[in-house]
């Protein structure tokens, strides 16, 4: 009795059980609009990080200070060179890995932590409800980045620290989203089905409720890799984040802004490749909220 | 409110004792010595009962104290409030271009909805908002100092119109990403409160469709876009501390940046006390603004 309420719940969004070609999968899955351009730019950039030492025409790290300064299209540079002569397009390709990775490990224990305590607050309610939303109103009184920056002086810079940094302080609007979900779902019908057996709270909350709240925390997640992706180039821009000369394009930007008279590409290219990788991350958190509805 | 006010005390004043090693240490570098530390503890206050470094982290707060700094061997709070005009003013000038920006190209968004300049608009938000705002800082130094020789690409310059002119680019720079969730908010709002009864009732009585917009249907749709613009506020904050470092605006942003090469950390500690302080004022302002645009709303 307990299992046949959240499976019926699932049975719209799980796949059926009999097996299906991948092809079909994939139809039956509908992607179209916003979505699927943002998946294909994703794909793409995945790809580009994925095969980056093939893809790199240059060592990233490699100087040559005799082809320092060279414009884009230049013979053997599409995107130019660098003051040390590092070919930039190589550079911002080997970029795509870390800033990748720090948008992803970023939203990784928040994501977790904000959706946990957001569901145990929201069900619980009463004192731990009252506990947890206290330290998010305490949390919200600071402007994020500002906060992030004092622990940073306090930690170090480097991406280890990054993530705790961004870890400790960005779990908030998770916990909110899936808070306010729970509040919902907490009153309907298989849930207190689920109680009235007697399941105990742990059960009710992670495998009766967490997958029912999830949905818009998880489409947030999205937003979260942008925001972690532009931290991360903001922080190593002031000289936290990744420490030169390993390629981060923020990183690269705070470089570059030194010459910009000599050589505009520097901190131009990396934000374009910035911009890039948000956008497909965007597109595909608007494609899946209209998804939604 | 009050426990706000304490729980941000308390978790400023935590945050030097709960990172791992020694604080002296990490301000001083690997290579200090044994005495040095110990005299940075003594200085800060370090060596003393917790509570009585709360006491005193507490009272100093109250008094406009926030000890003194590494780097600059003179008070906090001298260097953080002498910079916090200058961030203030980047602020409001940035909130005040958000809004001008916001309102025309809002309504023209909404009205002309799936239009090719609504796909251009909607195209415009998404790039302001994907990109980080010190690169967008640089592309328009690029292009409206180095280029064009119209606005100055750093300074803050000294009269008031100087002022004005010297921090557009840093305000129009923010403003640009403020405006990408407001013009997004206010376009759904316009639209949504479109579809309502009262508007078919305005139009069925025979008033012009623009009287409708502008006085029935903006005053509606503006209630959550106000509320999102006072929420900004943090955002704003946050953003000026990068961006006064790319325009070389002497502001809090600024002292931050050399605070963190320095390591310096009462002022990073004071900036945060202030922008806190900021944030939660304004905040409740935004709060107590509701029952001004919505009569609906009451305070008991």
């Amino acid at each position: 009795m307990s299992e046949t309420v959240p499976t019926s719940q699932l049975s719209a969004v799980a796949p059926a059980a009999r097996p299906v070609r991948s092809v079909w999968f994939l139809r039956r899955l509908n992607i179209r609009g916003t979505l699927l351009v943002g998946l294909t730019l994703l794909a793409i950039i995945l790809l580009v990080a994925l095969f980056a030492p093939f893809l790199a025409p240059y060592d990233p790290i490699q100087q040559d200070l005799s082809a320092a300064f060279m414009k884009p299209l230049s013979a053997g540079h599409v995107l130019g060179t660098d003051n040390y002569g590092r070919d930039e397009l190589s550079r911002i390709i080997f970029s795509s890995r870390l800033d990748l990775q720090i948008g992803f490990i970023s939203v990784l224990f928040p994501f977790i932590a904000g959706s946990v305590l957001g569901v145990t607050a929201g069900y619980l309610g009463g004192k731990v409800d009252n506990v947890i939303m206290r330290i998010v109103d305490v949390l919200i009184a600071f402007p994020f980045l500002v906060l992030v920056i004092a622990l940073m002086t306090l930690l170090g810079p480097g991406l280890r620290n990054l993530y705790i940094a961004v870890g400790i302080f960005g779990w908030i609007t998770y916990c909110r989203l899936v808070r306010g979900e729970t509040l919902i779902a907490r009153n309907l019908e298989y849930i207190q089905a689920a109680r009235t057996i007697g399941c105990t709270n742990r059960r009710v909350i992670f495998t009766h409720l967490l997958p029912n709240v999830i949905a818009p925390s998880l489409v947030y997640v999205f937003t979260g890799i942008v925001q972690a992706i532009l931290t991360g180039a903001a922080l190593s821009f002031l000289g936290l984040g990744a420490q030169p000369p390993t390629p981060e394009w923020g990183a690269m930007i705070a470089e570059g802004r030194l010459f910009l008279l000599q050589a505009w590409w520097m901190p131009t290219l990396p934000g374009v490749a910035i911009a890039i990788t948000g956008i497909a991350f965007s597109l595909i958190g608007d494609g899946l909220a209209e998804r939604r509805g | 409110m009050i426990f706000v006010l304490f729980g941000v005390t308390v978790l400023i004043f935590s945050m030097i004792h709960l990172v791992p090693g020694d604080p002296a240490f990490l301000m001083l570098g690997e290579r200090a010595t044994n005495q040095q530390a110990a005299a940075l503890r003594h200085q800060l206050g370090l060596d003393q009962p917790l509570l009585l470094q709360y006491w005193h982290f507490i009272f100093g707060i109250f008094h406009g104290n926030f000890g003194n700094s590494l780097l600059y061997k003179q008070p906090v709070n001298g260097l953080v409030f002498r910079r916090l005009p200058v961030s203030l003013f980047l602020a409001a000038y940035a909130m005040a271009l958000s809004a001008i920006i916001t309102l025309p190209v809002g309504l023209w968004a909404a009205t002309h909805k799936n239009k090719l300049s609504d796909h251009l608009i909607r195209a415009g938000f998404l790039f302001a908002l994907t990109t980080p705002s010190f690169w967008l800082g640089i592309l328009l130094i690029l292009l409206f100092s180095l280029r064009l020789h119209l606005f100055p690409a750093a300074g803050y310059g000294i009269t008031l119109s100087d002022h004005f002119k010297s921090l557009f680019l840093p305000a129009l720079t923010l403003s640009l990403q403020l405006s990408a969730v407001l013009i997004r908010n206010l376009r759904s709002g316009i639209i949504n409160t479109l579809d309502i009864d009262f508007v078919r009732t305005a139009r069925a009585k025979g008033l012009r469709y623009r009287t409708i917009l502008i006085t029935h249907v903006l005053r509606n749709a503006l209630i959550s876009t106000v509320s999102i613009f006072g929420l900004q506020f943090s955002d704003v904050i946050g953003g000026v501390v990068i961006i006064e470092t790319v325009f070389a605006v002497p502001g809090m942003g600024q002292l931050l940046y050399t605070s963190i090469t320095a390591r310096d950390y009462p002022v990073v500690q004071g900036i945060t006390v202030v922008t806190a302080a900021l944030v939660i004022v304004v905040n409740l302002l935004v709060d107590l603004s509701y029952s001004f645009l919505d009569p609906r709303v009451t305070y008991e």
